[in-house]
């Protein structure tokens, strides 16, 4: 190497330096990664191969690839219900978020952030608490369904609360900023003088809105899914609080699982096979409709 | 690695591997193997534990109590909540007592504590309430907790009803005192319901669809549903209980039960999303005392179960002694009378019930859920207790049914 040769060493050591330089500055995030992520994965999938149970003389690590197996043919139905409720979820986020986003970022002019904030300032009170909250709102005889079977609008054995419904509409309105905030920055870095430039080429508004807002539009709308719908797979807390008899998540299963029985290397199987399978599912997501591809599409 | 010491109070014996152990969790970012080792211990022998030596240790003047919200008499002065029995113990013993109410479920909490305790480390609580017939059998049977010295519980020894001497599943040395008793029966709303409640049946009842609350754990709903059935919880059969699960689930897939609960049962009675609910006794009291008078609790003709919740001291624990005080100090009259006025739950110590009489809770000590008589005493059946070989028998009948279709 040239620098070798050098009778100046300063240079050789500043290039070295700076060959360090992107190391040292991805050095805090690799550490914490590797301690509260890796690390934690790691002890997962070693928890999910322990056969044995607390009481029956502790776990052991042996390879019990069988955890799998069982956590997978013993739970089909609720990895099926939970992927059902976080596609209409996702599918009810983006039908509510998306005109609403759209409106803000083209229309909402000096009032932008003060509407989003609107939008985001239920979501500074806890997620729980908030669930909570709803229950005593949909009560049977509370403020809403109380009123309307007094005036003989339903019929008095009408309930919202512990059905599917009342699960899916709690984790819409949970997961609703998730999806509206990717949408409105997709939204907002739309240059406008396209869609004016699409109506002088003789575009009427909803062509200018489908060939031109909405293929721009395309990556904030896969963030809006991913971010929307994978962690409401994973939600247990609406079906705990809202949910009834027929509304269990894999959620609730993992948490049973873990707290309840203390089985804990059945629910790291569990959380394993949900986390693998999201993984797979986003990853196939992604290829197959990566975004450059989506926007090319959808321009054409 | 200063726990290290705290921990050799308590924790009487440890070998060199345990060491090791213990340090590997300490460095749990830098040792990944330790770590797993540590994860993969099994749950030690019950029997070298026995072997605490109370007289060397002294009194630190400090204790952690974690309790449950809302489980301990309560009193506002200036705006200031305080809990009056604790301030006597304080008064009497000096000893300062850092409350905390963060046991929200058992469940949770043992899920937060078990690990430091499998790895030998203090859990950074002196005392806690642990319930049966679940967790505190459980942390028995994986030796967590600190054997109890019998001559430091005089009042325990002297006012302790028979019955809370000597549970069958705690013999000497006991690990913990009785805090609180409560009955598992039915609460209803007469107002919804329309007729008095008498029987479990009624909690099958297809005229309440969808008005029917039932327990979302493994241990109230069967044991429940086996007196309904006229089966003795204690000695039912494997038959017996897939008999039971039967029942189960045609109730719920009739769509009679609502919703299986965890303690969020009371404000949906309350609320009267439900009419009638499995309930435990010291929860409609209190419910009836907070403006809810017309809920009532009834324990069904066919029978209901004893739960106790008790106070223990986890291995671990750094204040061993002033714990054990506040263990005995429950039990001097003066004291189970100023908790159970609250608490509305069973009280282990008989000789609170004239106290409270005379300081204006007489509905507390007439109580039969509160101060029950033999009679009462033989309507509350005990639960069935699990060998670890039935343990899983039993959850894969009962599970499918409690964590819905």
């Amino acid at each position: 190497m040239i620098a070798d040769d050098t009778p100046f060493p300063r240079p050789r050591s500043r290039s070295l330096r700076r060959r360090r330089v992107p190391y040292l500055l991805l050095t805090p995030a690799a550490v914490w990664l590797g301690v509260f992520l890796v690390l934690p994965l790691a002890m997962l999938l070693y928890t999910s191969l322990q056969s044995g149970s607390l009481l029956g003389g502790g776990f052991r690590f042996t390879w019990a690839f069988s955890n799998y197996q069982e956590a997978i043919s013993a739970n089909l139905r609720y990895f099926a219900r939970s992927l059902t409720y976080a596609t209409v979820v996702t599918i009810a986020c983006l039908a509510l978020a998306y005109p609403m986003m759209y409106w803000i970022a083209f229309y909402g002019g000096r009032w932008k952030s003060s509407l989003l904030l609107l939008i985001l300032l239920p979501f500074f009170v806890s997620f729980v608490i908030r669930t909570v909250q709803w229950s005593f709102i949909l009560a049977d005889r509370g403020i809403i369904i109380g009123p309307l079977k007094n005036a003989g609008l339903v019929p008095q054995d009408f309930r919202v609360l512990a059905t599917p419904i009342a699960v899916i509409a709690g984790m819409t309105y949970n997961f609703l900023p998730f999806t509206a905030l990717p949408l409105y920055v997709s939204l907002e870095r739309i240059d406008k003088h396209l869609v004016e430039a699409a109506k002088d080429l003789y575009s009427s508004r909803w062509k200018a809105f489908r060939h031109v807002v909405v293929p721009l539009s395309l990556p904030g709308v896969f963030a809006a899914f991913l971010l929307t719908f994978v962690p409401a797979t994973g939600d247990y807390v609406n079906a705990a609080v809202l949910g009834g008899t027929n509304t269990t998540m894999i959620g609730n299963i993992i948490q049973d699982r873990f707290l309840i029985q203390n089985a804990y290397n059945e629910a790291a199987a569990l959380a394993a096979v949900l986390m693998i399978g999201m993984f797979l599912l986003v990853f196939i997501y992604a290829r197959a409709l990566g975004t450059e591809d989506v926007v090319r599409s959808a321009v054409q | 690695m200063e726990r290290m010491g705290d921990r050799s109070k308590t924790w009487p014996r440890y070998t060199r591997r345990q060491v090791i152990r213990g340090a590997s969790l300490g460095l749990a970012g830098l040792s990944l193997s330790g770590l797993l080792e540590a994860c993969s211990r099994q749950a030690s022998p019950a029997a070298g534990a026995e072997t605490f030596d109370w007289a060397s240790q002294k009194k630190t003047g400090h204790m952690v109590f974690a309790n449950w919200p809302y489980y301990i008499d309560k009193k506002k002065v200036d705006g200031q909540v305080t809990h009056p029995s604790l301030d006597a113990f304080t008064e009497a013993t000096g000893t300062q007592v850092e409350y905390l109410e963060i046991i929200e479920d058992y469940a949770s909490f043992f899920g937060k504590i078990e690990p430091q305790l499998r790895a030998g480390a203090s859990t950074g609580y002196d005392t806690i309430v642990m319930g049966y017939p679940r967790w505190f059998p459980t942390m028995l049977a994986l030796d967590y907790l600190l054997p109890l010295d019998e001559t430091l519980l005089p009042n325990f020894e002297k006012y302790a009803a028979d019955a809370y001497k000597n549970p069958p599943y705690d013999p000497s040395p006991r690990h913990g005192v009785a805090f609180a008793s409560g009955a598992t029966g039915i609460g209803y709303n007469p107002d919804l319901t329309g007729r008095e409640i008498t029987s479990v049946k009624d909690l099958f009842d297809p005229a309440f669809k969808g008005m029917v609350g039932m327990f979302n754990d493994t241990e109230d709903t069967p044991n429940l549903t086996l007196l309904g059935m006229g089966v003795e919880p204690s000695t039912s059969t494997p038959d017996d209980w897939s008999k039971a699960a039967d029942l189960l689930t045609h109730q719920r897939d009739s769509g009679v039960v609502r919703k299986y609960y965890g303690q969020g049962y009371i404000s949906e009675l309350e609320a009267g999303n439900i009419a009638l609910t499995m309930a435990w006794s010291p929860d409609i009291h209190q419910a009836n005392l907070s403006g809810y008078e017309h809920l009532k609790f009834v324990v069904p003709e066919e029978g209901g179960l004893l739960w106790t919740d008790y106070l223990c001291i986890p291995k671990g624990a750094q204040d061993p002694l002033d714990a054990i005080a506040w263990l005995d100090f429950v039990y001097k009259p003066e004291t189970a009378a100023m908790i159970t006025s609250w608490l509305g739950a069973i009280s282990p110590v008989p000789a609170a019930q004239d106290i409270l009489s005379n300081t204006g809770f007489a509905a507390e000590a007439e109580s039969p859920l509160v101060f029950p008589d033999a009679a009462t005493y033989q309507r509350l059946h005990p639960y069935r207790s699990l060998a670890p070989t039935e343990q899983q028998a039993w959850d894969d009948v009962f599970l499918p049914v409690v964590e819905g279709g």
